[in-house]
This record gives structure tokens, C-alpha cells and sequence, in this order.
């Protein structure tokens, strides 16, 4: 179980004139929800509002001015070996110098796992991902897609209780993105894995996700939460064409319009 | 083939054109170039190249590769530590900026005239392009390849070994590329300076001797080996970083 309790960032960065100081920006206010053992919450919220922030606060990778994460009841200092993260930049997150292979295989070294485990979960990941048979090739040899898989493969090789991914179709065409939402709705049934899934897409987080959260523009906090009562059973023709899907999609376009209309109130009078 | 013919198009040019101006030449001190050639032969015997070239080749190497290991280590310490990098940039600027030439003479005080000396020598002017060209490599290395590395815990020597040092390949490359042609530049006049063998000793023997062909030989030679090397470099190259030049005829073509 993944909880947020609170959670505040405020990067400090050098200011441009030394004496002034620090420049300060606020990226997430205050944050609460929880994502349940064996959930997938889908977090909505427009461009700039501190998803990725979050997400790097829930990964260790990033420290918290405030409040906490906890992952399974132990609180988050650092990245954790029960979590795997696909970043936002999946070309620049694959390392271009190895093979597909080595880039699902090396975080399984870490772990110090024997050789033929390593060997039965790259092959087990990368046929779960319908990459079989693109092993030996360079990630930078793919296709933006194909590059995408070899992440997603690479965080499902390594095991994780809880699965993070940052927008991780934002630059793959509708075709692709299409496929690879199933996939993930797929893996998630199979695997039983805990995901929260990023996205600034309305229609993709209520297609995939059983919740959706819904996050203001900054200074950030959560707007609303709605569970997404559709079918388990998706696919992208019917679920699609539903017309409950169509009311879940108009509510949380509505509170998302809201939370820009709240921020624009709030921050009026102060200019 | 092709490839083959534009390398080696403008060298045979340039000799066939010093073959014909300098075929009636009477000046002493630039003899004609058949007259050159053929006191190559009979100068570069296998003897000879065991006892002069071999010695050179082994300082040279020594220097170069204890240059290499010094620079990559202490560039990416450096490179990795802000701190560290605060603290030694100003140092490494003054003595970066000293010709290593001159200290030949002061190394000469400490270390003799030994090998010891030429490979320290060959060391002090090799280490600057690989050291700076190794920080500035770990520097660039992409935040995201950090921020997976360690989100997927890999950290300590795995974390240098299998991301940092890829990463920063390229740029260490050209370093490495640098530092060879200073190399054997460093080789030559260490040897010119103090020595009882090697290419550059041998050169300024024969000079000394107005053996005027045998030395022009010996430049030629010189000349070969640094072309040789340097073929050799770039073979290594082109298959170390053979996912870098596909990466970027990838990344062009779109
Ligand atoms: N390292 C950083 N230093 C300072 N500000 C940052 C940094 N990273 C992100 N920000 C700021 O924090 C806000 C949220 O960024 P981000 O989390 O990337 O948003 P999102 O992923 O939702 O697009 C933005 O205003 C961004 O400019
Ligand atoms: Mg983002």
C-alpha cells in the first residue's frame, strides 16, 4: 500500500542575482490519498503541476519539504527494491550503450539474483511486453514504441510491489498508445502489481485506472477522487463508446476546469 | 575500397610530388627523396628497431596508458564531486597551463634520465586532455540515466562501471585522442633532450653525424608510427563506441 500523507515540495534554486538569494517554487502545496495493495490509480493533472515532483518524492529519488510517503507501512528515505519506476523520457532513461537485454538485466544483477533467474525473467518480461526476439538490438534501433516496452519491461523483470509510471505514452503516437494502455491494464491483471499511473490525458486515466485523482495546477493539491465504476473487462472500442465512461470523462474534465478557475480566483486578488 | 582510396589519396600525392621536386636536389641537408628511402632500409634493420624503437615504443605506451588510468580516475572523483571540483579546478588550470617541455630538465633533477623520467614526462603532458575531457563527460552525463540508476538501485563502483563511464565515453574518447599525438610528441623530445636509445635519441644522433638521409628516414619513421597509432586508436574507437556513432546517425536521420 502506497500512502501520501501531507506531502509539500518547494524546490530552492540559487537565484539570478546573488544578494536576493533564493528563488523559491512551490511544486506540490499539500497532498493525501493512498493507492491500496494491488490498485491502479490513475493521478490526473495539467502540464507543470508537479506530477513528476511527486513521483520522485514517492521513489526516494527526491527529498520532501513536508509530510511523508510510506510505502507498505515503512516510510520512504531512499529508493526502495520493491519499487520500479518508467520515466516520463524513456529515450533518455534507457542507457544507449547497451543491448535491450542488459538494459532489463542490469538492475536484476543489483539484486544479486543467479544468473538463470535473470536469464528466465528479462525473457519472461520482454515476451510480456511482445518484444521477444529484439534482445541483442540497441534501444536507439526501436522504434519510440518499441522503446517504451523495453522500459516498461525492464520495471516488471525487476519485481516490484508497486509500479510507477510518469506519463509514459505522452510521445507515442494514438495507435501506439492505444496498445500499450492494454498492455499495461494487462500486466497489471496478471502480475497483481500496485500501479500509479501518471498521465495529463482525461481520457486515458479514466480508461485505464479503478480510481482516478485529480490534481490542481499549483500551488498543488488534490481536487477530487473519483472511482472509476466501469467494467474490468476494458477494451479501447467499448469501454470507450460507454456512456458511463462519457460521464466519468465530463466529471473529471469538469473538476479539473474547475481547479484552474480556483487557481486563477485565488491568485487574482493577490496580483 | 573507396574509403581506402580517399585515405590514403593525398599521402601518396604529397610523397610522389617530394619524389619529383626533390629527384635533382644538390642541397645537403634535403637530399633527394630515392636517396632517402634507400638509406631507409638499410638504416631501420630489425636490430635497430629492437634497440631504438621498441624502447620508445614501450615508454611511450607506459606513459600513455598510466596518463589514461590517472586522468579517468581522478576525472570522474572529480567530475562526480562538486566539492572536490571546487577545491582542485584552480590548481589543475595553473599546472595544465605550464608546456610540458620545460619540464623535462626539472624532471630530469628527480627522476634521472632513466625510462622513469620520459614515461613521468609523457604522463605530465598526457594526463591534462583525458582528466579534462573525463570531468567534463561525467558532468554531462543525463540526469534521467542517474535518476533510473539509482531508482533501480544501482549505486557504488556498478553505478561508474555500468552508467557513469558509458556515459561519459565519448567525450573521454576524444581525450584519449588528444593525449596520444602529445604522446609521442613528449616521447620524441624526452629523448631528444637526455637518452641512450630510442627514435628521438637515434634522429639527433644521425643529425649530429650529418647523416642527413638517415635522419630524414628516421622523421619518416616517426611519421609512419604516429599514423599507425593513430589508425589503431580509431579502430578501437569505432568498435568501443559503436553504439554511440549508431546513436547518432539515428538521432540525425530523424
Ligand atoms: N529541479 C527543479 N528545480 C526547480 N524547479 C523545478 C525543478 N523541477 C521541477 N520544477 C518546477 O516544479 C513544477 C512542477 O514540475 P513537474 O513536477 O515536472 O511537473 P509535471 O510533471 O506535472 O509537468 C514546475 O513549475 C517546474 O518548473
Ligand atoms: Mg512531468
Amino acid at each position: 500500500m502506497l500512502e501520501v500523507q501531507g506531502l509539500r515540495k518547494v524546490y530552492k534554486s540559487a537565484g539570478r542575482s546573488g544578494r536576493s538569494g533564493q528563488r523559491e517554487v512551490e511544486a506540490l502545496r499539500d497532498l493525501t490519498f493512498t493507492v491500496d495493495t494491488g490498485e491502479l490509480v490513475c493521478l490526473v493533472g495539467p502540464s507543470g503541476c508537479g506530477k513528476t515532483t511527486l513521483l520522485r518524492c514517492i521513489a526516494g529519488l527526491l527529498e520532501p519539504s513536508g509530510g511523508k510517503v510510506s510505502l507498505d507501512g515503512r516510510e520512504v528515505n531512499g529508493p526502495s527494491p520493491g519499487l520500479a519506476m518508467v520515466f516520463q523520457e524513456y529515450g533518455r532513461s534507457l542507457f544507449p550503450w547497451m543491448s535491450v537485454r542488459d538494459n532489463v538485466e542490469l538492475p536484476l544483477r543489483q539484486k544479486k539474483l543467479p544468473r538463470e533467474r535473470r536469464v528466465e525473467l528479462v525473457e519472461q518480461a520482454l515476451e510480456a511486453v511482445g518484444l521477444a526476439g529484439t534482445e541483442s538490438a540497441f534501444p536507439w534501433q526501436l522504434s519510440g514504441g518499441m522503446q517504451q516496452r523495453v522500459a516498461i519491461a525492464r520495471a516488471v523483470a525487476y519485481e516490484p510491489s508497486t509500479l510507477l509510471m510518469d506519463e509514459p505514452f505522452a510521445a507515442v503516437d494514438a495507435q501506439t498508445r492505444a496498445d500499450l494502455e492494454d498492455l499495461v491494464r494487462a500486466l497489471w491483471q496478471r502480475l497483481g502489481v500496485t500501479v500509479l499511473f501518471i498521465t495529463h490525458d482525461i481520457d486515458e486515466a479514466v480508461y485505464l485506472g479503478q480510481r482516478v485523482v485529480m490534481l490542481s495546477s499549483s500551488p498543488t493539491v488534490v481536487q477530487d477522487e473519483v472511482t472509476v465504476d466501469l467494467p474490468a473487462d476494458r477494451d479501447q472500442l467499448h469501454t470507450r463508446a460507454d456512456p458511463r465512461f462519457t460521464a466519468l470523462r465530463t466529471h473529471v474534465y469538469e473538476q479539473i476546469q474547475a481547479a484552474k478557475l480556483g487557481a486563477v480566483s485565488q491568485a487574482a486578488p493577490r496580483s | 575500397m573507396k574509403r581506402l582510396a580517399y585515405v590514403l589519396g593525398l599521402p601518396v600525392v604529397l610523397f610522389a610530388a617530394w619524389f619529383v621536386i626533390s629527384a635533382g636536389s644538390e642541397n645537403f641537408y634535403a637530399p633527394p627523396l630515392s636517396r632517402i628511402l634507400e638509406s631507409f632500409g638499410r638504416t631501420w634493420t630489425l636490430d635497430r628497431l629492437q634497440a631504438d624503437v621498441l624502447p620508445s615504443l614501450w615508454r611511450l605506451i607506459a606513459g600513455y596508458v598510466l596518463a589514461s588510468v590517472i586522468g579517468v580516475a581522478l576525472g570522474v572523483a572529480i567530475g562526480l564531486s562538486r566539492g572536490l571540483r571546487a577545491t582542485v579546478e584552480p590548481v589543475l588550470e595553473f599546472f595544465r597551463a605550464i608546456p610540458p617541455p620545460v619540464l623535462v630538465p626539472v624532471i630530469m633533477l628527480f627522476a634521472g634520465i632513466g625510462d622513469g623520467m620520459k614515461i613521468i614526462v609523457i604522463v605530465f603532458g598526457c594526463v591534462w586532455p583525458v582528466l579534462l575531457n573525463t570531468v567534463e563527460g561525467v558532468r554531462a552525463v543525463d540526469s534521467v540515466q542517474l535518476d533510473t540508476a539509482r531508482a533501480y538501485g544501482i549505486g557504488g563502483p556498478a553505478r561508474i562501471r555500468q552508467v557513469v563511464l558509458p556515459a561519459a565515453s565519448p567525450q573521454i574518447a576524444a581525450g584519449l585522442r588528444q593525449a596520444l599525438s602529445i604522446a609521442i610528441i613528449l616521447m620524441v623530445i624526452s629523448e631528444m633532450f637526455a637518452a641512450s636509445n630510442g627514435l628521438g635519441f637515434t634522429i639527433v644522433q644521425f643529425q649530429r653525424s650529418f647523416a642527413i638521409p638517415e635522419m630524414w628516414s628516421g622523421i619518416i619513421l616517426l611519421g609512419l608510427l604516429g599514423f599507425a597509432l593513430s589508425l589503431l586508436f580509431r579502430l578501437a574507437e569505432g568498435w568501443v563506441l559503436r553504439w554511440y556513432h549508431g546513436l547518432r546517425s539515428v538521432t540525425k536521420g530523424r
